[in-house]
């Protein structure tokens, strides 16, 4: 239980005794001119998302105006999109599939990462390399023989369709099986004794002492799959089963030149993420950073 | 089961293993191998999705060479990566390190350069393609007007409209570089700092010979990384230009775009296999020279 606890910790204890060592000069002229650089830095990354809200509470003849708090306030643009109904169902589309997606990655990139760590058989590094391989494979490659496979099966414009691609991947499996190293082996051993059988030992045992990698594995697939493009532009033709992404993308085309309807359509794609981002931001960065420095 | 319990616990690990590795073995197999192959035949054939698949050798590639569009295509995608990588290189590890030196609302801070990296590309591409519209729509030509300066043409020119495609991806990745920055200096040992400073040796030095040079990895992490972003470079292409895919004559088409645009909008889908395969040998190229330096890191 240390061993793993303390491995996910490491950055950030880490990162707290040496920040302490480094931040004992009281504040300066310099530091203040620093923080108030870094403040007007950060205001203009957040720029394009917060003119996207402000544009969408606009009326149409206020959205030529450059201010940021909008004069007469509305939620009509709003109520117009949603009142369309498209947007709901493109909504549901992309959760249902961000969801499936996300589970089926935990539990089968989880399993296999398990697998080629804890376990001794034949075939083994043969396996490993298959799948590491793949890391090199672009899935632009893939796309057009998909196609071809969508069509042969009859899985174009369905869910089965968007989500087959993505149902495991070899960045989550490379990512548990780092994680799973950390987990002793006595523990399996003991549990074995025991009498659980390895599924067992496994799902009880191993799973939730990797809890941190699967969460950060499950940020970047539930991420991933909510602003999939490419993939689901190819594979759907019908609108009920457009994506937000896919769904938007024509909704903008097709308002052509109504830029507040517009901002109201990326504002409803993109305020789920940032909402959730809000309620678990340090959780999420950890996340972040654990998944990208060892995956 | 009485079969089962007279093999030994090393038998009984394989059974397992198997077991586990049934349903992603044929995944993997069915999904990306199997896949992997069939692009690679397709580029030596000539096939419109509906007809025959017929054979016809290196014509394909034979086309890509003589295309004139494939080249400027070619240098698109390459003036993504040469200027999209060092520019959101040096502007990230410019705010990770003066970031990693502000403790006050440090949380904070760093949720206003994180947050772009949570939007989706559709949805910010559509905005930043607002932003670029020339007066009385577009933000930034608003700004300009007010201020007396002349109007800018962003995506309608063939000059601007490349560089302005790419600012919107190159926002969009500050965040995950800056917190990955800061997680590499954060590891960087607080004694090589005390001693720098025992020394009494000045910022820049601390900064190229000690913070830079420990932060190798990082950087070639992030170096390749985002690289493979711009390479790969779709969704804000697409988005920003939908009335002119790849538009103003081609100005902006990246590879991915031109398969995309091959394949399902000319069906030569013997013609953009072959593309597929010229993007996996680019990115193939990448990676493999990422290897490369860091083995050089090590010797």
């Amino acid at each position: 239980m240390t061993a793993v606890s303390d491995t996910s910790e490491l950055p950030s204890v880490k990162a707290e005794t040496v920040l302490s060592a480094r931040s004992r000069k009281p504040a300066n002229l310099g530091q203040i001119l620093r923080w108030l650089l870094l403040f007007l830095g950060g205001l203009l990354m957040i720029a394009p998302i917060t003119y996207m809200i402000s544009t969408s509470l606009k009326w149409p003849h206020e959205i030529y105006n450059v201010n940021l708090i909008p004069e007469e306030p509305t939620i009509e643009n709003y109520t117009y999109v949603l009142e369309d109904g498209r947007f709901y169902l493109w909504f549901v589309n992309s959760i249902i599939i961000a969801v499936i997606t996300t589970v089926s990655n935990l539990f089968f990139d989880s399993l296999v990462g398990y697998t080629l760590c804890k376990f001794r058989f034949p075939g083994r590094y043969i396996v490993f390399i298959a799948i590491l391989s793949t890391l090199m494979i672009p899935t632009e490659m893939l796309v057009i023989p998909w196609y071809m496979m969508s069509q042969s099966f009859g899985w174009l414009d369905s869910y089965w369709g968007i989500m087959f691609p993505g149902l495991m991947t070899a960045f989550g499996t490379f990512l548990m099986k780092q994680f799973f190293e950390s987990v002793p082996d006595d523990f399996l051993e003991a549990a074995r004794i025991d009498g659980l059988n390895e599924f067992q030992i496994w799902w009880k045992i191993a799973m939730p002492l990797v809890k941190p990698a699967l969460a950060a594995l499950a940020i970047f697939v539930f991420l991933g799959n909510w602003t999939a493009f490419l993939w689901p532009l190819i594979v759907t033709n019908s609108v009920e089963m457009y994506t937000v992404p896919v769904g938007l993308s024509g909704f903008g085309d097709e308002v052509d030149v109504a830029w507040e309807l517009i901002m109201t359509g990326a504002a409803i794609s993109t305020l789920p993420t940032l909402v959730v981002f809000l309620i678990f931001q340090r959780f999420i960065i950890r996340g972040v950073v654990m998944a990208g420095l060892k995956g | 089961m009485s079969a089962y319990k007279r093999l030994s616990i090393r038998q009984k690990q394989i059974v397992w293993a198997w077991l586990f590795l049934a349903i992603p073995t044929l995944f993997y197999g069915l999904i990306r191998f199997y896949p992997t192959g069939t692009a690679f035949v397709i580029s030596f054939q000539d096939w419109n999705l509906l007809g025959e698949r017929t054979w016809t050798g290196l014509s394909n590639y034979q086309k890509l060479w003589n295309d004139p569009v494939f080249w400027k295509v070619f240098r698109n995608t390459f003036a993504y990566l040469i200027i999209g990588t060092p520019v959101s290189l040096v502007i990230s590890f410019v705010i990770a390190y003066h970031l990693d030196k502000t403790r006050f609302m440090h949380g904070f801070l760093r949720m206003l350069y994180f947050l772009p990296f949570m939007t989706s590309a559709v949805a910010m591409a559509w905005v930043w393609r607002w932003f670029y519209q020339p007066v009385p729509i577009g933000l930034f030509n608003n700004f300009l007007a007010s201020a007396g300066i002349p109007q800018i043409a962003f995506l309608n020119s063939t000059t601007n409209a490349l560089p302005a495609v790419l600012a919107p991806a190159v926002w969009a990745g500050l965040g995950f570089q800056v917190i990955i920055f800061m997680a590499g200096l954060r590891a960087i040992p607080g004694s090589y700092y005390e001693a720098a400073k025992i020394d009494g040796v000045g910022w820049w030095t601390v900064l190229t010979r000690i913070t830079l040079p420990l932060l190798k990895p990082t950087i070639v992490f992030i170096v390749v990384f985002s690289s493979i972003g711009f390479l790969r470079i779709f969704d804000h292409v697409f988005n920003m230009t939908t009335n002119n895919p790849g538009g103003p004559l081609n100005a902006t088409k990246p590879l991915v775009l031109m398969i995309y645009e091959t394949a399902f909008s000319s069906f030569d889908m013997g013609y953009a296999a072959a593309q597929t395969v010229v993007l996996f040998l680019i990115l193939l190229l990448v990676s493999l020279l990422q290897l490369w330096i860091l083995k050089g890191d090590n010797s």
